[in-house]
Parts: structure tokens; C-alpha cells; sequence
């Protein structure tokens, strides 16, 4: 059965540093869930409390709704998975794999087939048959993280906890490696919880993400959720390269504010925030159209594989577009020319004149402005 | 350029050899030379006098306890060290310097001036009728002072660079404490513990300064083997001295060569484990 975990009002201090500020969070069973930050935004952390490798100042953490804080972390029924996968470096890997079962009191323990047995099965699982008499050292990053997770999965647990499992490893396998991973939870019955900093990786592999910053929730939701409906400027900044252009509100017009009123967009909805505003404009969604009287002037073109990506001034202000690079030359854009930002998609936050929420507001798809 | 550079790595290198002979070669071929003087049989005599076989054994017993000793505390200390931020930990650092920057002659004298019949502890000692000073406890205590550092020195930077994840790791599998220990700790730890015993055992053994303050020079009764070779060699009976001696040289052949080949082990481990 895979656990549930309540995590509830948790606070954690080192020192003056305030690790974790009174997080609450729900894990349901069977998900898998990213939690998603920058360094030192407490994701570690409340990954080793909810092990039981750190405890909280206050707060608690329950799993299946049993309160975990009296319990030793041997007690938990989690499999943990380190960054630097902590092999056994003295043993093989079948012994690696083995040790959760062989540590066991003699009542528990199985006999030596059936633990010969469970080994060479979680090693069919992870794909290192062949390598079961290899010692750590003798392997590449890969394959000791897969060792690692056969060795957490060898002690059947109800949550797999993952504390950067991919982190040192080089961006293929890295992305094979995480699939892999989603097929594997998917295939098992457990509750798996993953830390990452990597949002791609994040919006990837996961169920549902939990993005942190300096020890507090920042929002949960889906991959979709949170790339659609970033609850704060942190979360889409977070999750991906923006622009953010000072802006001004004019009914629902919405104006550069330092390239002389040039108009960007208009903003969806009734109910539209008034005054200076930051818009946020991902670069793909940025289009730039040639104009002799343009607002913003091209600095450079660069070529990023798939895209091209373009650096404008915009009054002062530096802005990025992107476009897939086989319409580079159809735009007919090239260095030093005047053209017009239009703003394809875009999010304002700001608060609206309804209850005073902060909330992302959407701006519409324009046609190119005149030049007024 | 080149010629004078050459001329100077030959003049160097010659320069060294000659130190080497002249001040570590040649004294211990002289030990062996002396030791031989009156041939196998004179060796043989002078090993199976009793007060050699006493002191022999005196310095198997003193060593013994104090490697056991430091085994235990160099364990417990690096643990602590390594592993954890405590108030005091700095001074606890420093303070296991201290063997290693007093004099032995003055570790000894500090130990019979604590325990020693004039000593802080020395009345109620004896009015409990425990010796101390001129005995064995007091000879142990000595050797554990002056070996102290070395199985900790060997294993506080050992235990750091490693890291407490696969203790983790041993935990969270189901392993309880003594387990993780025996299991994961202990193995990650041979080399360099065995580093430390060795490095310990020679100096237990070939202590002099520390250990003639506090053993009174017993013939037959508190004598380890340094304190012997001294004592025969006062007495003009050379190659009864040379021979015990011979012992103490042949210690520290084995003790180079369990040394280059425990390096070699350690290195090969690091490399693999940063590789």
C-alpha cells in the first residue's frame, strides 16, 4: 500500500536560517511529487524530515496519519535515494541491494534463496543483471543511481523518497533516467516524493509540484497548473525564462511604460488592475514585427539549436524573443532593425479591482500596433 | 644552462644518498653488526635472558592496552568530531594536539606529579592500596598519553571527506545502530584505522622519555624493550643491548613496509571513490 503524507505546520531553524517556515503540505498515495525550488528554498530539508534523517522544530509530519516524530527513521517504511547514491562502498552490488534485507531481525529476515531471489529480480528491474558482482567504483553515474534505487526498493517501502537523484548526472541520461523513473513509480505501489531544481524536470516527471522558496510554499498544483497559472511572479520566473517589461494600465490597455506609451496589448477580463503593472511575456511568446517606426531596435540574433534567439532594446529595457529557427528568414528580422514587441501571451499580476487578490491576469493576442 | 643544471641534480642527489648512509643506513647495519658481535649464539644467549623475555613482554602488554585504548577513543573522539558541532570542539581538536607538542619527559613528569606518591591523587592511591607510578597502569597510562593522536589524527579527516550519507543510508534500510557501525562504518574505515594502529604500535613500542619517568627502571619487573637496550647499554653489556635493540630496529623495517602498503591500499580506495 503506498502512504499518504500530512505534512503540518513544519518549521526547521539552522542557526539564524530559517530553513522551513510553517510548510503544510498534502502528499496523496500513490502520486509522484516534485518538490520544486532553488537552492537553500528548504526542499532538502523537508525531504530529510520527512525521512527522519532531521527533525522539525515544530510541527508534524504524518504518515498513513500516524504521527512519525517519536518514530525512528528505520521504523518509516521509506526508501530513500541520495544525490550522491551513498553505495555501500565495500560491497557489490547485489550486496548493496541485499543489505535492507539481510539487516532485518531473524524473524523477519527471509532465508538466503528467497533474499538471492529478490535481489536478482530488482536487478532484472533496474537493468544491471550483468553487473551484480561489480563493486560501486566500477560503475558509471547511471548505473549507480539505478543500484541505488533497487537497493531502496529491495525493503518494499510505502514512500520513495529522491533527494536530487539526478542532479550529477549529464542531461541524456538524465532525461532517460527520469522516464525510466515515471514508469518505474507507475509500476510500484508507492508514494514517491522527488527534490529537484530543475523545473523541466519537474513539469516532466511529475504528478503534481510543490514549489518552494525560502522555506515556504510558493504554490502546489499540477505541471499544468502551475506552468498555465503561476500564483506569484517567483513561480514563472521559476519555471522558465520571462521578460518583465514596467507597464502601464489604461483601461484595458496596457502601455510600455519607458518606450513612450507604445501599446502592448490588451488585458483580458472585465476586471483589470489600474496603474504601473510588470507584464511577463515568455520569449516564445514574444513575436517581433519589422516596422520603419518600431519601438524596440534588434542588438543580436543568436542560434540556440531549434531557435533563434532575438535581443532588442525596448526603450532601455533589454528584451528576448525566441522563434523556431526556420522562420528565421522568412521574418526577414536582422540586427539593427526598428520593430514592434507583440505580446502573443503574457501575464500581469496585480490586484484586481474586484477583491484585492493578487492574481495573474491574462493579456490577449494582438495585432501589431500602429505606430501612433 | 642545461650542463650546470644536470652537474647540480647529480651533486644534490649524491648529497642525499650520503645523508641517507651516512645517518640511517649505517647506524642500523651498526645495530645488526653489534647485535651479531659474538655471533648467532651470543644473540640467541642474550634473547633468552630472562630480563629480555620481561621486557618483551612488558612492552607486548603496554602496547597492547594502549592500542586497545586508543582504538576506541580515536574511534569515539573522530566520531564526534566529524560528525557533529559542539561547543568545545575546537578546544577538543587542539587539546589532541598536545602529546604531540609536549615532551615526553614531561608528559611522564606530569603523570607522576598527578599520581605519584607526593602526587594530587597519590595519598588516596595509596590508602586504597592502588600503584600507579613505577607500575604497569602508570607505564600504560604514559604510552596511551604520548600515542593518543594518531588513531584520531588518521581518522577525523577520513571520516569528513566521507561524509555520514552511507550511515544514512544504512539507517533508513533498516539498520540498527550497531549494525551501521560494524556493517558500513567500520569497513569504510579499515585503512586508515589500521593506518593509525600501526603508527600508534611503533611509537608504544619504541617510547622511551615518557615511560622511564613513571617505571622507576625495575630490571626484570617494570623494563619495557627501550628502557632495556638503555639499561644494558650502561651496564658496557653491548651485544646484549644491541641485540634487544635489533628487535626494536627490526619493528620499524615491518612497520615501513606494512606502511607503503597500507598508503598504496588507501590510495587505490580514494582514487576509486572519487572516480
Amino acid at each position: 500500500m503506498p502512504a499518504n503524507v500530512s505534512i503540518r505546520d513544519v518549521s526547521r531553524s539552522f542557526g539564524a536560517f530559517r530553513a522551513l517556515d510553517r510548510v503544510s503540505l498534502e502528499i496523496p498515495a500513490g502520486e509522484l511529487v516534485a518538490l520544486l525550488g532553488p537552492s537553500g528554498s528548504g526542499k532538502t530539508t523537508l525531504l530529510r524530515i520527512i525521512a527522519g534523517l532531521d527533525s522539525a522544530d515544530s510541527g508534524q509530519v504524518l504518515i498513513n496519519g500516524a504521527d512519525t516524530m517519536q518514530r525512528p527513521p528505520r521504523d518509516r517504511g521509506v526508501g530513500f535515494v541520495f544525490q550522491h547514491y551513498a553505495l555501500f562502498r565495500h560491497m557489490t552490488v547485489a550486496e548493496n541491494i541485499a543489505f535492507g534485507l539481510r539487516v532485518r531481525p531473524r524473524s523477519s529476515r527471509p532465508d538466503k534463496a528467497d533474499i538471492k531471489r529478490r535481489v536478482a529480480a530488482l536487478l532484472e528491474l533496474v537493468q544491471l543483471g550483468p553487473l551484480a558482482g561489480r563493486y560501486p567504483s566500477q560503475l558509471s553515474g547511471g548505473q549507480r543511481q539505478r543500484v541505488a534505487l533497487a537497493r531502496a526498493l529491495a525493503v518494499e517501502p510505502r514512500l520513495l523518497l529522491l533527494d536530487e537523484p539526478f542532479g550529477a548526472l549529464d542531461t541524456k541520461v538524465r532525461r532517460e533516467l527520469g522516464q525510466w523513473l515515471r514508469e518505474l513509480h507507475h509500476g510500484v505501489a508507492v508514494t514517491s516524493v522527488l527534490v529537484t531544481h530543475d523545473q523541466e524536470e519537474a513539469l516532466e516527471l511529475a504528478d503534481r509540484i510543490v514549489l518552494m522558496s525560502h522555506g515556504k510554499v510558493e504554490q502546489i498544483g499540477t505541471p499544468t497548473e502551475i506552468y498555465a497559472q503561476p500564483a506569484t511572479p517567483f513561480v514563472l520566473e521559476f519555471l522558465g525564462e520571462a521578460n518583465r517589461i514596467a507597464c502601464r494600465l489604461i483601461g484595458a490597455r496596457l502601455e510600455a511604460v519607458d518606450a513612450l506609451g507604445h501599446s502592448l496589448g490588451h488585458v483580458e477580463g472585465r476586471l483589470a488592475p489600474a496603474g504601473e503593472v510588470a507584464l511577463f511575456v515568455r520569449p516564445h511568446d514574444l513575436a517581433l514585427v519589422p516596422h520603419p517606426a518600431g519601438a524596440a531596435v534588434i542588438r543580436h540574433i543568436k542560434v540556440t539549436g531549434a531557435f533563434a534567439k532575438i535581443d532588442a532594446m525596448l526603450g532601455a529595457k533589454p528584451i528576448t524573443a525566441m522563434l523556431p529557427f526556420h522562420r528565421l528568414s522568412d521574418s526577414g528580422l536582422s540586427v539593427g532593425m526598428r520593430v514592434d514587441p507583440l505580446v502573443e501571451h503574457g501575464t500581469v499580476f496585480g490586484a484586481s479591482a474586484a477583491d484585492g487578490k493578487a492574481r495573474p491576469l491574462r493579456v490577449s493576442h494582438l495585432a501589431p500596433c500602429a505606430a501612433s | 644552462m642545461r650542463k650546470t643544471g644536470r652537474v647540480w641534480t647529480i651533486v644534490m642527489i649524491a648529497g642525499a644518498l650520503t645523508f641517507m648512509v651516512l645517518f640511517l643506513l649505517l647506524p642500523l647495519i651498526t645495530v645488526f653488526a653489534q647485535a651479531f658481535a659474538a655471533g648467532l649464539p651470543g644473540y640467541l644467549a642474550a634473547l633468552a635472558d630472562p630480563n629480555a623475555v620481561s621486557a618483551i613482554r612488558l612492552t607486548l602488554i603496554v602496547a597492547g592496552f594502549a592500542l586497545a585504548v586508543n582504538v576506541v577513543f580515536g574511534l569515539g573522539a573522530s566520531w564526534c568530531i566529524a560528525r557533529f558541532r559542539f561547543p568545545g570542539r575546537t578546544m577538543l581538536l587542539t587539546m589532541l594536539d598536545l602529546p604531540f607538542s609536549v615532551s615526553p619527559v614531561v608528559g611522564g613528569l606530569m603523570l607522576v606529579l598527578l599520581y605519584g606518591r607526593q602526587g594530587w591523587f597519590g595519598p588516596w592511591l595509596e590508602a586504597h592500596h592502588v600503584k600507579i607510578i613505577f607500575a604497569l597502569p602508570g607505564m600504560i597510562i604514559a604510552t596511551v598519553f604520548v600515542t593518543l593522536p594518531f588513531v584520531a589524527r588518521e581518522l577525523i579527516p577520513l571520516m569528513e571527506e566521507q561524509g555520514a550519507e552511507e550511515e544514512e543510508a544504512a539507517i533508513l534500510l533498516g539498520a540498527s545502530g550497531l549494525q551501521m557501525f560494524l556493517r558500513i562504518t567500520l569497513p569504510k574505515l579499515r585503512w586508515g584505522l589500521l593506518y593509525g594502529v600501526l603508527l600508534s604500535n611503533a611509537r608504544a613500542m619504541g617510547e622511551f622519555g615518557a615511560v622511564s619517568v613513571v617505571s622507576g627502571n625495575i630490571l626484570g619487573l617494570t623494563d619495557t624493550m627501550s628502557l632495556d637496550v638503555k639499561a644494558l647499554y650502561d651496564d658496557y653489556n653491548i651485544v646484549a643491548s644491541f641485540t634487544v635493540a635489533s628487535l626494536l630496529a627490526m619493528l620499524a623495517l615491518v612497520t615501513l613496509v606494512a606502511k607503503v602498503v597500507l598508503e598504496r591500499q588507501f590510495q587505490a580506495e580514494s582514487r576509486e571513490a572519487r572516480a
